[in-house]
């Protein structure tokens, strides 16, 4: 049936005459639609013979014909030497012993050289050399894009024959003028330097040279002159150490220049029943202070009244109030010639009392006749420098290697004093913020192109080689000077030249090749002059006020004063104790976050956010200081990292954190300030939220005291576990606990990593090292937010929920039913007991990961290790999931030749840092420890050429050889000779949650603190 | 011997020699044997010294028209001394700087043999370079023809298959004689349209046949066997290694030390071009089916080599101004497999030709191999491991005769077949 309804389109319709119904009958649209107007010239369009369907034949065609010329390999160019130097065999690396002096760092290294470019730097052992992060990573900052590549004049650049004509012009003119040459260096340790620098002054006359460190220790070489008559730092070796007493010396950071972790960790291996009593007073959370087997947090002021009181019980024989005091004053008594006291506090007098105490103890720790000269800077005659420059006494300031705009906290007053100097003269490898003040900026080389010597330890001489052709238009500051003094030899002949002027104990060669020489030196007075009246000391020390807030600062292991701030290796390194990248940040305790109001937030993807808080020290005000709410840190003091907050010469991403600088008054690391909460939200990028083990320390960092270690039953402090197996309990060893097959490993090689928790101090320089060595991408400071960090190995530091790791275990035993686990879960915010652990791929024989892999791209080696093919892999990540050691890192992006990723694998200055053995890993492929496999081929390799077996030592890998105080050590355990298995032996080896049952080859050695004394 | 110049310019000095008999027939004192001169003069002076070219000394065709075969002997034997007596042995010291190597050891007749030889170069036919002498120590391996054996299978069951229907409907119709053949094939054809069950096995069959095509050709996808590409100078390994016999590596030396074998850096080829400026005459190279003869070969030597290093031929001297080579690479290996060449020609000893094919007969290099996973894996599963010489070996050794009575492992027992061994 046939409805009558009639169905309109638009009101239009029931108009009966509208032209609109009309023309819509026979056409689509109302109006001609324009094509005209976008199709352009008519005329020829209709001439045109080319059809709309023969463009799109030929779009198809031409489409077509690109997809299969793709098919075709790229052509690959291979361009060899016109002349091969002899030495260079392409393919095989070189290693060149040298040293890294930057005024910071001082380390003897070997630098790996491949086809004549630094790949890595491994610390050089034969001479006793150790390397921290940033000496790992300053192999990257030699390929920073960022560095000078030529010299400038007011902004315009210029030759090297017209600096010299000019400076000659100039330094005349001074000379005529009467006014003096300034110099304004970072330390440089450098006899030969020094030398340089006299024969300039003999020339020339008037001239001063002022040594400035960014940080000063300056306090301490002014108390060990007023004692011993010369500028200098005693040196210690902690190895001989019985009682330590550190009152906020961070002796594992930077403390007097580093270097102190190895002697230290050799003073705390309790094999033989003994070990050093380590305890520590200090206000921020620092590696010595984790490490210590008693910390007292102590805020800086009252940190002068502990050293007052423990040198008035050890010298004057006053008995001490403090019960802290009174056992470390216990203690040092106990430890003998072994007890030493040190102190980071940044005064003169409480220098004097540290050395005061350890002259009474007669402790042999510290060796005040072998000086240390990694730090030389005087704090007066800086002042006095730049009080004289805006006096006008000053004609010409040289800087070299410093960056005084940046670290010095008058900055602004010695701006306005450079305005005063007729010629301000900058030498610098990298762009910073004094070189855009100064009228030259002179472009020197990186230390790994540089020639030079540098004398850390009295007596002992390293030589300084290049590792690379310069790669820029550069030239070295000694050799700027010897030109200006109308000596034309190059450096390298004048250090060779003079070299017989040492008294060297080996030829000019064998130095080289060694690194280092030695040479005899006079002895230093031990006695303590009588001029120096300790009692004022005392009373000045003893005196001082207590503040509301008190700000400590203090330098990070990765970034130190900030030198190497566009190095995206160190900015990516966690801290070790806040396991937060890419910032610094207030450190507050809990208490007093929450009278301010500060908090710190978990989002909802697990990534930390923070209050921000306003900084006020006398004129000084830094805004919008993120905070941290630090465990551990002293009530009324907060901590605040310098080195960050730099603005130039670096690449937008490496511009982070708040400059601390400016608040670092008179060079003294704990000022007095006021903090009130500001609004806003900062957002953190840390590697790690779980901060306790929830009572799980038995199966993932095994602690226990000397005392049981000593007196029980391995099985009391590291039992295996068991399982329950035919009605009774087998351990997890047992080969009736095991499900799966295995195959002979006896056979050839089997690698095991062995990981001392006792020796291991936190440090990282392995994190960087593995970088180096696997070219392991920088992820960025959003990426890490996301929890997509790339670390192959990582340093996992856990707080203890109660008082220590063992009561933490009792409160999870005693937890009530139905209660929260909250109680285990939250980090003791007081004073928590600290432990790290370096996590890597443990390289399970019955690895999960390899039996959920859907394509087999993950398989075990009869060596031992768990292989991982990135070609293979198609990117399930199954294998990460079913990870107990969470260890596998999957690369969400291509982080090679990609702009969003702007860091060194992203420019060809930077990519020259590759390790042209491991291969660079695309997007989409999971990635994870190798054991680095490429080296124990190549050890082997070599072993093969020569026809003899592989030694022990050969057998290394990244983090082993980088890792300063012994606490990794691998090797091959199918040889019964090797260290690692005789550690595998070792009563207090255990495996990282060993009742999972995967057989790792990774072990960790039970961590003992000395703490029942 | 083929492509040196020096052994047989010969040739094209034959006309000029032939001025040089009527002065040959009657210097009787001077006769020596050209042929055995030669010899000598290639052991002993080529060297420093050409026929028709200053080198390193001056060219000796002719010398024995300016200089007295008594004098000759004399500068021969001890120039250092002899210069002390002879006014003109000193001008003639004055031609270079360095000084030439006293030859006490040949005899008068020895140096009337050389003498000989620089007047009048005995003409020989310069016999043609044969490859038969030079093994070529691999053959491409057999392809694997399991699939084409069970397709060939398939086939076979299917016409079987079309045999058994077409005779079933034959007898069920039981009308053989009455029709011819086109009729038969005409119920044949019925037959098939009507057969649902024989479409369908049509399909499989058209889908796996298809399906192979796909997958052989996505296997070959960056397999570049047989790659040849053009190299910037026309170099023929032919040449050198195959008629000079010039050992791989002497010039890719880095090979048993390192993971790459080493492209030779040019002062190498500047060892022997130094003196060699020019091929043989009648040396022909073939590169694209383009034959190319001395006039292109000796511009790819004076042009292309000298101007890369930078050589002044006239001069005999380096200008310093060099450019380097920009060869193209042939073998091409996915930078995410570890390849080790000392590994295969130091420890295992392998002859390079093993992977790269006899390259002394190659004028134009090509990639002899697949260069695939499999190819590799294939050699590691076959390949014996030596294990009495290499002291590495030795307590491996002894571990599995001990533990297995094992005397011999494969590579690919030794872990040759692990991912990790060349991934990483």
């Amino acid at each position: 049936m046939a409805s009558n309804k009639k169905y309109w389109r638009s009101v239009e319709e029931l108009n009966e005459n509208s032209s609109i119904v009309d023309t819509l009958k026979s056409k689509e649209f109302v109006e001609e639609i324009p094509t005209d107007d976008f199709l352009g010239d008519k005329e020829s369009l209709e001439k045109s013979s080319t059809t709309r369907r023969d463009f799109l034949k030929y779009v198809g065609f031409s489409t077509a014909a690109a997809t299969l010329a793709s098919c075709e390999g790229p052509v690959k160019k291979a361009i060899p030497y016109i002349v091969k130097p002899n030495q260079v065999i392409p393919g095989v690396a070189d290693y060149y012993a040298t040293a890294i002096a930057d005024g910071f760092d001082f380390a003897n290294i070997l630098v790996k050289v491949r086809e004549g470019r630094p790949i890595k730097i491994e610390p050089n052992k034969e001479i006793g050399g150790s390397t921290n992060a940033r000496v790992q990573a300053s192999v990257l900052s030699l390929y920073d894009s960022m560095r000078l590549q030529g010299s400038t004049n007011k902004g315009a650049s210029i030759s090297w024959s017209d600096v010299d004509a000019k400076m000659q012009q100039i330094l005349n003119d001074v000379k005529t003028s009467g006014k003096e040459i300034a110099f304004l260096t970072s330390t440089h340790a450098s006899p030969s330097t020094a030398k340089v620098m006299a024969e300039f002054s003999e020339k020339f006359g008037n001239v001063r040279q002022v040594t400035y460190d960014s940080i000063s220790e300056s306090a301490a070489i002014d108390a060990y002159a007023a004692i011993h008559g010369s500028r200098a730092l005693p040196s210690y070796d902690f190895s001989k150490a019985r009682t330590i007493v550190s009152i906020g010396a961070d002796i594992l950071g930077d403390w007097q220049g580093g270097g102190h972790d190895a002697g230290y960790a050799a003073s705390r291996n309790p094999s033989n029943g003994k070990m050093s009593h380590h305890i520590q007073f200090e206000s921020n959370m620092t590696l010595s202070g984790a490490n210590a087997d008693l910390r007292v947090p102590v805020k800086p002021s009252k940190q002068n009244l502990v050293l007052a009181e423990i040198y008035n019980a050890i010298v004057n024989n006053v008995s001490a109030k403090d019960k802290n005091v009174v056992n470390a004053v216990k203690q040092l008594k106990k430890g003998g010639n072994g007890a030493v006291v040190v102190t980071g506090i940044q005064t003169k007098e409480a220098q004097l009392l540290a050395l005061a105490i350890n002259n009474k103890l007669a402790s042999q720790v510290i060796d005040v006749t072998i000086t240390n000269n990694k730090r030389q800077g005087n704090d007066a005659e800086v002042s006095q420098l730049i009080a004289d420059m805006k006096s006008g006494k000053i004609g010409v300031l040289f800087m070299n290697n410093t960056n005084p705009i940046y670290t010095l906290p008058n900055s602004k007053d010695f701006v306005d004093a450079l305005g005063k100097v007729k010629t301000t003269v900058a030498f610098s490898t990298v762009e910073n913020e004094t070189t855009s003040k100064v009228d030259y900026v002179l472009a020197t080389p990186h230390f790994l192109e540089s020639w030079g010597t540098v004398e850390m330890k009295k007596g002992e001489i390293s030589l300084i080689q290049p590792t690379i052709q310069q790669l820029f238009d550069t030239r070295q500051f000694e050799e700027s000077l010897l030109k200006w003094s109308g000596n034309n030899t190059a450096y390298y002949n004048y250090i060779k030249d003079t070299f017989a002027d040492f008294g060297a104990n080996k030829s000019f060669g064998q130095a080289l090749h060694d690194g280092s020489f030695t040479v005899s030196s006079e002895e230093i007075d031990t006695v303590i002059t009588n001029g120096v009246d300790l009692a004022v000391a005392y009373q000045k020390v003893s005196s001082v006020k207590e503040n509301a807030f008190e700000l400590q600062l203090y330098t990070k292991t990765s970034l130190g004063d900030g030198q190497q701030a566009n190095n995206p290796w160190l900015q990516e390194l966690p801290d070790p104790i806040t396991r937060t990248t890419w910032d610094n940040y207030i450190t507050m305790s809990a208490v007093d976050a929450e009278v301010l109001g500060v908090t710190n937030d978990i989002t909802s993807n697990g990534a930390l956010n923070g209050s921000y808080i306003t900084l006020k020290s006398g004129k000084v005000v830094l805004e919008k200081v993120p905070v941290i709410i630090q465990p551990g840190q002293a009530k009324g003091s907060i901590g605040l990292a310098l080195g960050y907050g730099k603005k130039e010469g670096l690449k937008d991403e490496m511009k982070v954190g708040v400059d601390a600088f400016p608040i670092y008054k008179d060079f003294l690391t704990s000022q007095n300030v006021t903090v009130e909460l500001a609004s806003g939200t900062h957002h953190f990028a840390s590697v790690q939220m779980q901060n306790t083990m929830v009572g799980r320390s038995e199966d993932i960092i095994r602690t226990t005291s000397l005392t049981v270690f000593n007196t029980k039953d391995q099985h009391a402090w590291n039992p295996v576990p068991e399982v329950p197996y035919d009605h009774s309990e087998i351990t997890v060893r047992d080969e009736n606990a095991d499900l799966w097959d295995t195959f002979d490993t006896s056979i050839g090689h089997h690698f095991n990593l062995s990981i001392d928790l006792n020796a291991c101090t936190g440090c990282g320089a392995c994190v960087v090292a593995c970088h180096a060595e696997n070219n392991v991408p920088v992820v960025g400071k959003k990426e890490i937010r996301n929890f997509r960090d790339m670390h192959w190995l990582r340093v996992d530091r856990y707080y203890s929920s109660n008082d220590t790791f063992e009561k933490e275990i009792e409160d999870l035993e005693n937890l009530p039913a139905f209660e929260s686990y909250e109680k285990v879960e939250l980090a003791s915010q007081e004073n928590p007991e600290v432990a790290f652990q370096p996590v890597m791929c443990q390289h399970c024989n019955h690895a999960p990961c390899e039996s959920v892999c859907p394509v087999a791209a993950t398989s075990h080696g009869r060596q031992g290790q768990n292989h991982m093919a990135y070609n293979r892999c198609v990117g399930t990540r199954y294998c990460a999931n079913n990870c107990p050691y969470k260890v596998r890192r999957f690369n969400w992006f291509d982080y090679a030749n990609n702009d969003e990723f702007d860091f060194n694998m992203n420019d060809d200055l930077g990519k020259m840092v590759l390790n042209p053995d491991v291969v660079v890993r695309s997007r989409g492929v999971m990635e994870k420890c190798s054991m680095c496999i490429q080296m124990t081929q190549a050890s082997i390799l070599k072993a093969k050429k020569e026809g003899r077996p592989v030694a022990d030592s050969e057998f290394q890998t990244a983090c082993s050889n980088a890792c300063s105080t012994g606490a990794m050590v691998f090797g091959d355990v199918n040889d019964a000779e090797s260290e690692v298995s005789k550690l595998k032996e070792d009563k207090r080896m255990y495996y990282l949650l060993e009742n999972v049952g995967t057989q790792p080859n990774v072990f960790y050695h039970v961590k003992v603190k000395n703490t029942g004394v | 011997m083929k492509s040196v110049k020096k052994h047989n310019l010969i040739s094209r000095l034959t006309l000029s020699s032939l001025a040089f008999l009527f002065f040959f027939s009657i210097n009787l004192s001077a006769q020596g044997d050209a042929a055995k001169g030669k010899k000598l003069f290639n052991a002993n002076c080529a060297a420093c010294h050409k026929l028709d070219k200053k080198v390193v000394g001056p060219a000796l065709g002719g010398v024995t028209e300016k200089r007295d075969n008594a004098w000759l002997k004399a500068w021969i034997k001890d120039n250092a001394a002899f210069q002390k007596v002879d006014a003109d042995a000193k001008e003639a010291a004055a031609f270079s700087p360095a000084s030439m190597t006293a030859f006490p050891q040949l005899s008068d007749q020895d140096i009337d043999d050389i003498l000989a030889f620089t007047s009048a170069p005995p003409v020989k036919k310069v016999v043609k370079a044969t490859t038969d002498n030079v093994e070529s120590t691999n053959k491409p391996e057999n392809k694997d023809n399991t699939l084409t054996y069970i397709l060939g299978a398939i086939m076979f069951v299917m016409l079987l298959m079309i045999y058994n229907l077409y005779r079933t409907v034959i007898e069920m119709k039981d009308d053989t004689k009455s029709k011819n053949l086109s009729e038969q094939l005409k119920s044949v054809c019925d037959a098939f349209k009507a057969n649902k069950f024989l479409h369908f096995l049509l399909l499989i069959f058209f889908t796996l046949l298809g399906t192979w095509f796909v997958f052989s050709w996505l296997f070959q996808v960056g397999v570049d066997q047989g790659y040849q590409p053009i190299q910037p100078i026309k170099f023929s390994h032919k040449i050198h290694a195959g008629d000079n016999k010039i050992d791989c590596q002497y010039c890719h030396s880095s090979a048993k030390h390192s993971k790459t074998s080493g492209i030779p850096s040019a002062n190498v080829c500047m060892n022997c071009h130094k003196n060699i400026s020019e091929v043989a005459e009648d040396t022909k190279i073939v590169l694209d089916g383009i034959t190319y003869g001395k006039e292109a070969l000796d511009k790819e030597i004076q042009e292309k080599l000298y101007t890369a290093v930078g050589w002044d031929a006239d001069k005999l001297e380096y200008t310093g101004k060099t450019q380097p080579i920009e060869w193209v690479r042939v073998h091409n290996l996915s930078n995410f497999v570890y390849y080790n060449h000392s590994q295969h020609v130091t420890v295992a000893g392998f002859k390079c030709q093993k992977c790269h094919g006899p390259v002394e007969t190659m004028d134009e290099v090509y990639q002899f191999s697949p260069l695939t996973m499999g190819w590799c894996i294939n050699c590691h599963k076959d390949s014996e491991i030596d294990m009495t010489e290499n002291g590495y070996y030795k307590k491996i050794h002894e571990q599995l005769a001990n533990k297995y009575g094992v005397e011999k492992v494969t590579e690919a027992q030794m872990g040759g077949m692990e991912c990790g061994k060349c991934h990483y």
